[in-house]
């Protein structure tokens, strides 16, 4: 059935290990440069406002309070709000109607980015949605843990 | 009572699988007969038990048994009785119990079919259940216990909305569990093959079934995920790589690469390690998709809450890891090769091609998965891998094993003439060119989604020539048959995911009663607003009257659904499906009052082909598993000598 001698196996089987390793170094840059260009940064208000100019272009789930008085539906379906954490506040424009539990004072976490006219852009808005069974604490209206938990939601921000 | 009736089973289960598991590999080392015996009383025995502790946990669901924690949780008076039954695994504690329930049945059944071949490797493969049986009976004792007592209140909250809210959230579960935790048994089988040197060609019938049992649920499980995602999330997509679903997925890849290289194995005699390789990256992913789910280092439908087994499951996959690796550097020159592969333009050489891209998808998958979990226990960074980043690596891969799903078939084993090679692959062109015309003409310009046509069109002819081929070996006539079901489903499965996903039409309408909105090719006309209780939840209905070309065609009903324990409300769209593609309503905003509504309209051709075509798959798998009338699976001539002196 063989016609290969032990060498010629012993060669070939080199051959087919390098070429494998090279595939597999190959893939690896290829992968490790395809993460590194999608990545989803979670990020607060001061967290934005301390990367500077790396806040420009990357993708971002920007997680914080909705400011009172801060919300402008514009004619047709574009909305503008102001989004705070506790040091710092973010000027954010979202394109769609807003979900039916979007109003003032509640955690909200929008995916964007942050463009050079100075203000978030985002093309998808999600609202705190406390999926357990307790009263939101007094005098504290956003959970800093359930936005976290918000932004790493695997189901909700999807378009 | 009832909470320490459950207790008592479960430590019961514990014990008896773990005893089990030790006479099982006892009983491997001395050879004896009565071992074996043994270790299948014990398997049965696990099996009872736990069949009787999950009936102890539904008799408590359904009576309402508060003193029960796990009822506590997810039990409500208010809830129809189809979700109080289905409540058993939508939660943490009791779906851990519902895994032990089915290993026990997959153990059983496993054990039954086994009970008088293979006598040599099977006190093993009942040892490796039984320790996987062992450490699930752990986790229920202990870190997710179910049956702790509790001072009984009134009444529960009833189980996550999410899940109460389509019918399909009773059958996506069981089907994902019965294809995880059927991976348990190929895993064990692969491992009794690696303790005792040897993987005979007659012991791979049985590894073959049961990988493909799993297979063909974890396949459905994958689709019934997808479509459930489809009808309740309310964002008209199917798949988003969430990790969620890549956990899914990750065994499922590795699965399928080991079904290929199973047959390169039975005809060539070569891949033993290989194929065992992969059997056992299969159970390991299986855990690691339990361990992402079950651990809350995910935020979804799927994690529960913030919940303490996530550490336990990790020190299980570290050992099942060490276990593996172990067994296989120990082991796997001693499954050595008969024979060798002599062209690589032939079919085995596509096979093994194939298994190079299924290897690729799962590292492309699984990188992407693990990745933000390495960096947040680092460095404490919270971020993810965004959708593109799959996109961009997985269609180009896919793409090409479309492509050698044509390519493969269509090719003879061994070595060819370039003339041969030519009349078999330049025929399967025409189908190419036919499909690509097809799909042009109706609007497809997507470069991938066109590549994925002419592919899909080439694959298409050359199953549909294979299917309609004269049988020339009669007894592996049916295997055969089987898997060209599975890659007609899978081509069109290809082919509608590139159409639907790249042929969408999504618009925003607002519109108050009695407005009309023109979407595409349909208009809707809000009827009204209405609201209508239940006595589980309160629903806000947007009725719609949906016309097509001017033809009045049904009426659909968004809705917002606010269940009684929750603070908030949960969308829930309507679809008005075609053989052709969906209308599709999800509601964003409703208001009673104004009678007015905000909805997102969106029309995706061919989506629901792809629920058709999973089906397809996994009931060409169906075919491939049943018991055989003509010969199932049987060595090849070739290989047969290779076996014969392999087994002495």
């Amino acid at each position: 059935m063989t016609t290969m001698t032990e060498s010629m196996r012993r060669r070939t089987r080199i051959f087919m290990i390098g070429a494998l390793v090279v595939a597999a170094i190959a893939f690896a840059v290829i992968a490790a440069s395809g993460i590194n260009k999608n990545l989803v940064y979670y990020w607060t208000p001061s967290d934005l406002r301390k990367a500077g100019d790396q806040a420009y272009g990357a993708t971002i789930r920007l997680g914080g309070m909705v400011v009172p008085g801060s919300i402008r539906t514009q004619q047709g379906s574009s909305l503008e709000f102001d989004v705070k954490d506790l040091h710092s506040v973010v000027h954010v424009k979202s394109s769609g109607a807003p979900p039916q539990l979007f109003r003032e004072n509640i955690g909200v976490v929008v995916e964007g980015t942050m463009v050079h006219g100075g203000y978030f852009k985002s093309d998808r808005l999600m609202v705190s949605h406390n999926n357990e069974y307790r009263a939101p604490a007094k005098g504290h209206p956003v959970d800093e843990k359930e936005l976290k938990r918000l932004m790493k939601s695997t189901e909700g921000l999807k378009d | 009572m009832t909470p320490a009736l459950g207790r008592f089973l479960i430590l019961a289960s514990l014990l008896v699988s773990t005893a089990g598991a030790f006479i099982g590999f006892a009983a491997g080392r001395k050879r004896t007969r009565e071992g074996l015996a043994w270790a299948q009383r014990f398997a049965y025995a696990y099996t009872v038990l736990m069949l009787a502790a999950t009936g102890v946990m539904e008799y408590a669901l359904l009576t309402h048994d508060f003193s029960v924690s796990y009822v506590a949780q997810v039990g409500s008076r208010s809830t129809p009785t189809w979700v109080t039954i289905a409540s058993l695994w939508s939660s943490l504690e009791g779906s851990i119990l519902f895994w032990g329930l089915i290993l026990g049945i997959y153990i059983a059944v496993a054990t039954w079919l086994t009970r008088s071949s293979h006598q040599e490797y099977m006190p093993y493969a009942i040892g490796v259940w039984l320790s996987c049986a062992a450490f699930f009976s752990f986790l229920i004792a202990g870190p997710a216990n179910p049956f702790v007592t509790v001072v009984p209140q009134p009444d529960g909250p009833g189980p996550n909305p999410l899940l109460q809210n389509h019918v399909l959230m009773i059958i996506h579960p069981p089907f994902l569990y019965l294809g995880y935790v059927g991976m348990t048994i190929p895993f064990g089988l692969a491992c009794a093959a690696l303790i005792k040197g040897r993987l005979g060609l007659s012991f791979l019938r049985p590894l073959h079934q049961s990988l493909m049992v799993a297979w063909i649920f974890l396949t459905v499980a994958i689709m019934l995920g997808g479509w459930w995602a489809y009808e309740v999330l309310g964002w008209g997509g199917y798949w988003a790589w969430d990790p969620v679903e890549n956990a899914s997925l990750l065994p499922w890849l590795t699965a399928t690469a080991a079904l290929h290289s199973m047959v390169v194995l039975e005809r060539r005699g070569v891949l033993k390690g290989w194929t065992v390789t992969l059997i056992q990256a299969s159970f390991l992913l299986t855990i690691l998709g339990t361990f992402m789910t079950r651990s809350g280092v995910f935020n979804s439908v799927h994690s529960f809450t913030q919940s303490s087994i996530g550490p336990t499951i990790l020190v299980f996959l570290a050992i099942a890891l060490i276990f593996s690796i172990a067994l296989l550097a120990m082991r796997i020159n001693q499954l050595e090769a008969e024979g060798n592969l002599e062209s690589a333009v032939s079919r085995e050489g596509m096979f093994l091609f194939n298994n190079l891209l299924f290897i690729v998808l799962t590292f492309t998958v699984l990188i992407g998965t693990v990745f933000p979990l390495v960096v947040e226990a680092l460095k404490g960074k919270q971020m993810s891998v965004g959708r593109p980043y799959f996109d961009s690596m997985v269609v180009p891969v896919g793409a090409v094993l479309l492509f050698l799903l044509g390519v493969g078939p269509a090719l003879p084993w061994g070595r060819a003439t370039a003339k041969q090679i030519r009349r078999a692959l330049l025929p399967p062109i025409a189908g190419a060119v036919v499909l690509l015309a097809i799909g042009y003409a109706l609007g497809a310009r997507n470069p991938w989604t066109l590549v994925t046509l002419a592919f899909g069109g080439y694959a298409a002819q050359v199953t549909v020539a294979q299917l309609r081929s004269p049988v020339t070996q009669l007894r592996r006539a049916r295997r055969r048959f089987a898997s060209y079901i599975v890659h007609a489903g899978v081509v069109i499965v290809f082919v509608a995911i590139a159409v639907s996903s790249t042929m969408r039409y999504t618009q925003e309408v607002h519109l108050t009663k009695g407005g009309i909105a023109n979407v595409g090719a349909y208009a809707i006309t809000l009827l009204g607003v209405e609201e209508r209780r239940e006595p589980n939840r309160l629903s806000t209905v947007a009725r719609f009257a949906v016309a097509k070309n001017g033809v009045q065609k049904t009426i659909l009903e968004p809705r917002m659904n606010q269940y009684l324990a929750m603070r908030e409300p949960i969308g829930t769209p309507d679809v008005y499906s075609t053989i052709g593609g969906d209308f599709y309503l999800s509601v964003m905003n409703i208001d009673p009052v104004q009678q007015s509504v905000s909805v997102n309209a969106i029309i995706t051709p061919f989506v629901g082909w792809i629920w058709g075509a999973v089906i397809l798959m996994g009931l060409g798998g169906l075919i491939a598993v049943m018991p055989r009338w003509s010969g199932g699976l049987q060595p090849a001539e070739g290989a047969l000598k290779g076996a014969a002196t392999l087994e002495a």
